[in-house]
């Protein structure tokens, strides 16, 4: 497998320290107390915001990231260059319409984009936190985010967005500030991880640790990375993304560049070719200690678990008004999951929407070309702009 | 839920023209500003003639998921579910009223699902097309083959309506679930309410369908 080029590798790690874009930087004064017990501070979160914000301030929402994503939901990537990773859905005109609505994004806690994370450097030591960084959850996560919105001046937020572990972020929102969260809309998501999704995460920390130059955890320190580790864990990760029927639909069993098999450990198949540019490309932005922190906060994540085994308890009383979104290929999160969240919501009286969408491009399908996934956002988000009085 | 109520909608929407006559009866019996579950709510037509003429606080419950993402895109708090699997998850009285509009034909267990209605609701409003109707009997008796109506455009073999009654027929399983009648209703062929003070026997012939309101006895 070919080594990434350095330069952009060498731009990702900028990002950990000195992100493009903005940075909330809080104090000793303001230390954020994780799950696990200990207080961070100081901390910094990297984020963008879109549009503006209205006189009344009732216009902002809060679009939330998934696993490898970061801030940089509608504006140039600045690792790759490319596109942000959701802008079919927003900016002006847009389903999420930044000629309305205030958009904030920001990267995750345990994040590489700037928020910080293991590859941050460690104010204590001058060296990278890598392991010794405590670790985070998604209640964590969305702690920092709420101390954002407070930063801003926000105090109700007019809804919350986001896919996969953007939705576990929606729902932990939803949960633990139902006050600030006018609307919500977790999509392709769960309440709580799967033992299925464990698993997968798993086999893709294994990778990274057993990948000599992981190093237990110092390579920064050390001067290396553990590239081929991550690029499999990637490339695990990224077939559960996505589903039978879009790889067969993408690739059958067409071979890469040959007319016949090469009897070699090549790759002739147009999918491994397809998996090792993903992999190879992830390696490019992404860290690995990152990584396996933001795996392990999904992993930890069990709404239910901290309102006595009853996911309707977390929503009991809520005035917000939920869209839950799943996809019919979606295995990863399946749209099981999505009715757990439904079935809690209905329980608790609250107001909800549920559109399973057809598609057939398995987990992913959130991120591409969904007309359905747009027409139901914009309907969803103007219905209760309606309500909330923005105009 | 795909029932011979919502294939009348799917013309409906395409010209814009009448509402359709159990929804204007259905709108009547619903106070303003209730909080309404209409399960099995189509497109939404019902849910948007009672928010923007009564404003109500309506939810949906709707199986097909055309149905559902049309609403949902138009802004109705709509779930994509099943009468009979999904009413088991809202507590008691968590609505004013529970509507059941065309659909009961379409459940697998209507006596549970009507439960379920007087359980979750207040009150609940049912209408269903009256397998008693003169029509229907007349083609039963003359043809001797399942009966077809414009109402009911299916064939035995594809019909998603699997528990068809007769007005008759659906008073006495309001008596088995001990529940109070507060209003009725038979629409003729026409969408016009047959008379008022007939017997239960006039209207199972001359009602093509029917509209009750009732009540779970507390």
């Amino acid at each position: 497998m070919a080594r990434p080029r350095r330069i952009s590798d060498d731009l990702a790690r900028q990002q950990a320290d000195h992100p493009a874009g903005e940075i909330a930087r809080f104090g000793v004064d303001e230390p954020l107390l994780l799950d696990a017990g200990i207080s961070l501070a100081p901390f910094q979160i990297a984020y963008r915001t879109y549009g503006t914000l209205n006189a009344e301030k009732s216009n902002a929402i809060l679009v939330c990231h998934a696993l490898t994503g970061d801030q940089h939901v509608a504006s140039n990537n600045p690792v790759t260059g490319k596109p942000g990773w959701w802008e079919i859905m927003i900016g002006p005109g847009k389903p999420i319409d930044t000629d309305r609505y205030f958009v904030i994004s920001s990267n995750v806690l345990g994040g590489c984009m700037g928020t910080t994370g293991p590859a941050s450097t460690d104010p204590a030591t001058g060296q990278p936190y890598g392991l010794s960084l405590p670790l985070i959850t998604i209640p964590d996560m969305v702690r920092a985010q709420a101390m954002l919105v407070k930063r801003l001046g926000i105090d109700t937020l007019f809804s919350v967005v986001g896919g996969s572990m953007g939705g576990m972020q929606v729902l932990q929102w939803a949960a633990q500030y139902r006050d600030r969260v006018f609307s919500a809309m977790p999509i392709a998501t769960a309440a709580r991880h799967s033992a299925q999704n464990i698993a997968f995460h798993e086999v893709g920390r294994q990778a990274i640790m057993a990948d000599p130059e992981w190093r237990g955890g110092r390579y920064l320190a050390e001067g290396t990375r553990p590239l081929a580790g991550l690029a499999v864990a990637r490339m695990a990760a990224h077939i559960t993304y996505l589903s039978d029927a879009a790889l067969h639909r993408k690739f059958g069993r067409r071979f890469q560049d040959r007319d016949a098999p090469t009897f070699s450990f090549d790759a002739d198949f147009q999918v491994e070719s397809y998996l090792r540019y993903q992999g190879e490309a992830f390696v490019e932005r992404f860290d690995a200690n990152s990584y396996l922190y933001v795996t392990r906060a999904m992993d930890y994540f069990d709404i239910a678990a901290d309102h006595g085994s009853s996911l309707a308890k977390a929503f009991a009383g809520t005035r917000t008004r939920f869209c839950v979104v799943s996809f019919t290929s979606d295995w990863l999160f399946p749209t099981a999951d999505s009715r757990q969240v439904v079935h809690a919501l209905n329980a608790a009286g609250a107001s909800v929407s549920f559109a399973e969408i057809t598609s057939d491009k398995g987990h992913d399908a959130f991120l591409l070309d969904e007309p359905e996934l747009f027409a139901i956002t914009r309907g969803f988000l103007e219905s209760a702009a309606r309500a909330r009085g923005i105009a | 839920m795909s029932t011979a109520g919502t294939t009348t909608d799917l013309t409906m929407r395409a010209v814009p023209g009448p509402i359709r006559a159990d929804y204007l009866v259905v709108s009547r019996l619903i106070a303003p500003g209730s909080k309404v579950l209409d399960v099995g709510c189509g497109d939404g037509g019902l849910l948007k003639l009672l928010r923007d003429e009564k404003g109500v606080d309506g939810r949906g419950i709707e199986l097909s998921r055309e149905g559902v993402n049309r609403c949902v895109a138009e802004g109705l708090a709509v779930i994509q579910g099943d009468a009979d699997t999904d009413l088991a998850f809202y507590p008691d009285d968590a609505f004013d009223v529970v509507i059941l509009s065309q659909t009961i034909q379409a459940t697998r267990a209507p006596r549970v699902v009507l439960e379920h209605m007087l359980r979750i609701g207040k009150q609940a409003v049912v209408s269903f097309p009256n397998f008693g109707h003169w029509r229907l009997r007349l083609q039963l008796v003359t043809r001797g083959r399942m009966p077809t109506s414009e109402n009911l455009p299916y064939h035995w073999y594809d019909t998603p309506n699997i528990h068809f009654c007769t007005i008759r027929d659906f008073v006495d399983l309001v008596r088995e679930v001990e529940a109070v009648i507060d209003h009725s209703t038979a629409l003729d062929a026409w969408g016009r309410e047959v008379r008022v003070n007939a017997p239960w026997w006039f209207w199972n012939f001359f009602g093509e369908q029917a509209v009750f309101k009732l009540r779970g006895k507390r």
